[in-house]
């Protein structure tokens, strides 16, 4: 199967590979996805907490090109938006920014439940409530 | 100068040796006549090209040529055998033992008979790949009419100790078929000496042309038959009606007879240059061996790359490298390897594996290339996968409760 070149490119330069200290008040984390399915996300996100605008964002990703390619370009995104914004993020916008097959739709859903995940991180550790979310179907 | 792409994938199949293609351009024009046609030069001349060919063929598995059943491919010929055992000896049984990591052409044909009644002992694999004899000596029952087991595997390359299985079929009255599709032009095999009854093979696989295969059915010790699966002119000692491709059965001809001339060098070339590619790639990390070193093809290795993804990993090269992957993040089901599941695998190490597939024409360049490549690959994945970070701090993975999916 042939990649999109907006795959390829991010999967050649990721943006934002790293590691953000997971103990800070001010960081989310989500580690989504099990290495059984062959797809591991950790995305983290740096929260201003006097703003709460997302400063900055970081992903490693065990995974497929694509899987590689919807975890950076979350992140692209995911930087200088408020956390109700980056809430908001469709799994179906990645597919159609990064041009992903049906088969490998999946690898966007993952990243999509890793924003969500690390959002939730980043409220309970600040006091407030997990949102809760409908489920996006089957990865 | 090295030429992009590099071919790693002689497993799937073989590009076609210009000998072969020589051999064949003349039955496509000048000589296309039907080898059936019993009053006329135009056939006479094909049938004495598919009777050289069936001489060729049967003395690549030290066979009689009369022995040799011409197919589209392996997989016509393992439904064939299997099902046509099934059907001429049902009187006797109905009791098959295969093992796990068959092809799907054998293990789908089993599980079709398994709904008309056939009962299918399906062995597993030791974590070497190898069958457990003893297991298969229990596994023996009065109305066992089959032992199926392939000679070599096609995803890690193991050899199946056959003659041993072939004695402990013959021991209990059974026949023995093998899928030689990965042995046979490889390493020596001999019917004979080895004890098979029944064994399918196909020429893609040994540097001839796709769509044409054989079948080697014994004739003495004990005579086999076969029920054919289509009907028609009776061709092939009614085992296997359908007009010869004459063409496809000259450059498999051909192509058996290159193999036999030039196994000897052409292994201990490929396997030195499989060895040099197998011994840089172990040097990495967490990386793993599939399959048993000593009984294995010359020209296999497939290897994990614990904490990085096949798919992933492949994508950093496929344009210059093509292989393949356990991991089956392509298909929808996203199911790795069941090969490798069977050897006791956990899915994260089935999902992190390549199977290397060298060939007649690779090259020490082209080694040299795809073991920087790979290494390279498999490096800075790493660096971007969390599994590996938890790894090198200690975490023990898993212990995770992952939400599966």
């Amino acid at each position: 199967m042939a990649y999109s070149d907006k795959v390829i490119d991010h999967y050649s330069n990721p943006k934002n590979v790293g590691t953000l200290d997971k103990a800070s008040k001010s960081v989310g984390t989500g580690l989504v996805g099990a290495p059984e399915c062959g797809d591991v996300m950790r995305l983290q996100i740096q929260v201003d907490e006097a703003t709460g605008i997302i400063t900055d964002a970081k992903f490693k990703t065990f995974g497929c090109g694509s899987a590689i390619a919807s975890s950076s370009l979350a992140t692209e995104w995911l930087k200088g938006k408020s956390v109700d914004e980056a809430v908001k993020i469709d799994n179906m916008d990645l597919v159609e920014e990064l041009n992903l097959p049906p088969v490998k739709i999946h690898c966007s859903v993952l990243a999509e439940d890793a924003i969500k995940s690390a959002i939730n991180d980043y409220r309970v550790k600040n006091g407030l409530a997990e949102l809760v979310f409908e489920e996006k179907g089957v990865h | 100068m090295l030429k992009l792409p590099i071919y790693l994938d002689h497993n799937a199949t073989t590009p076609m040796d210009p000998r072969v293609l020589e051999a064949m351009i003349p039955y496509f024009t000048e000589n296309f006549g039907n080898a059936a046609s019993r009053n006329h030069s135009f056939g006479w001349h094909a049938e004495e090209a598919v009777d050289y060919a069936r001489e060729q063929v049967a003395k690549l598995i030290g066979a009689d040529p009369k022995e040799i059943i011409f197919t589209s491919g392996a997989t016509e010929g393992d439904n064939l055998a299997i099902k046509g055992v099934y059907e001429m000896y049902a009187s006797k049984g109905n009791h098959i033992i295969t093992c796990t990591t068959e092809h799907k052409a054998v293990l789908d044909t089993c599980k079709h008979l398994e709904k008309a009644g056939a009962e299918v002992t399906y062995l597993e694999v030791q974590p070497d790949g190898l069958i457990d004899l003893k297991e298969l000596e229990a596994a023996m029952r009065p109305t066992t009419i089959l032992v199926a087991i392939m000679y070599a595997n096609n995803e890690i390359g193991v050899i199946q100790p056959v003659k041993e299985i072939a004695a402990i079929a013959k021991k209990h009255g059974a026949l023995f078929f093998t899928d030689g599709v990965q042995a046979v032009g490889k390493i020596p095999v001999d019917v004979i000496a080895d004890g098979i009854d029944i064994m399918a093979f196909t020429a893609h696989k040994m540097y001839g042309p796709k769509g044409v295969g054989a079948l080697y059915v014994r004739r003495k010790n004990p005579r086999v038959k076969v029920t054919a699966q289509m009907d028609g002119g009776g061709h092939e000692r009614g085992m296997r009606s359908g007009t010869l491709n004459v063409p496809g059965i000259v450059g498999f001809g051909k192509a058996a007879e290159i193999a036999r001339t030039d196994m000897e060098v052409d292994t201990a070339r490929i396997s030195k240059l499989r060895d040099k590619l197998e011994n840089a790639l172990k040097q990495i990390d967490e990386s793993y061996v599939n399959g048993n070193p000593a009984h294995r093809l010359p020209h296999v290795s497939n290897i994990s790359f614990k904490y990085v993804e096949g798919e992933g990993l492949m994508m950093g090269f496929n344009k210059d490298i093509a292989l393949s992957s356990g991991s089956a993040c392509t298909s929808a089901s996203l199911e790795p390897s069941y090969v490798l599941k069977a050897l006791g695998l956990g899915d994260d190490l089935a999902h992190s594996s390549l199977r290397f597939g060298l060939g007649r024409y690779t090259t020490e360049e082209q080694i040299d290339f795809t073991i920087k490549a790979v290494s390279e690959t498999v490096l800075k994945l790493r660096e971007m996968s969390p599994l590996w970070e938890m790894f090198k701090e200690g975490v023990d993975i898993d212990a995770i409760q992952w939400a599966h999916h």
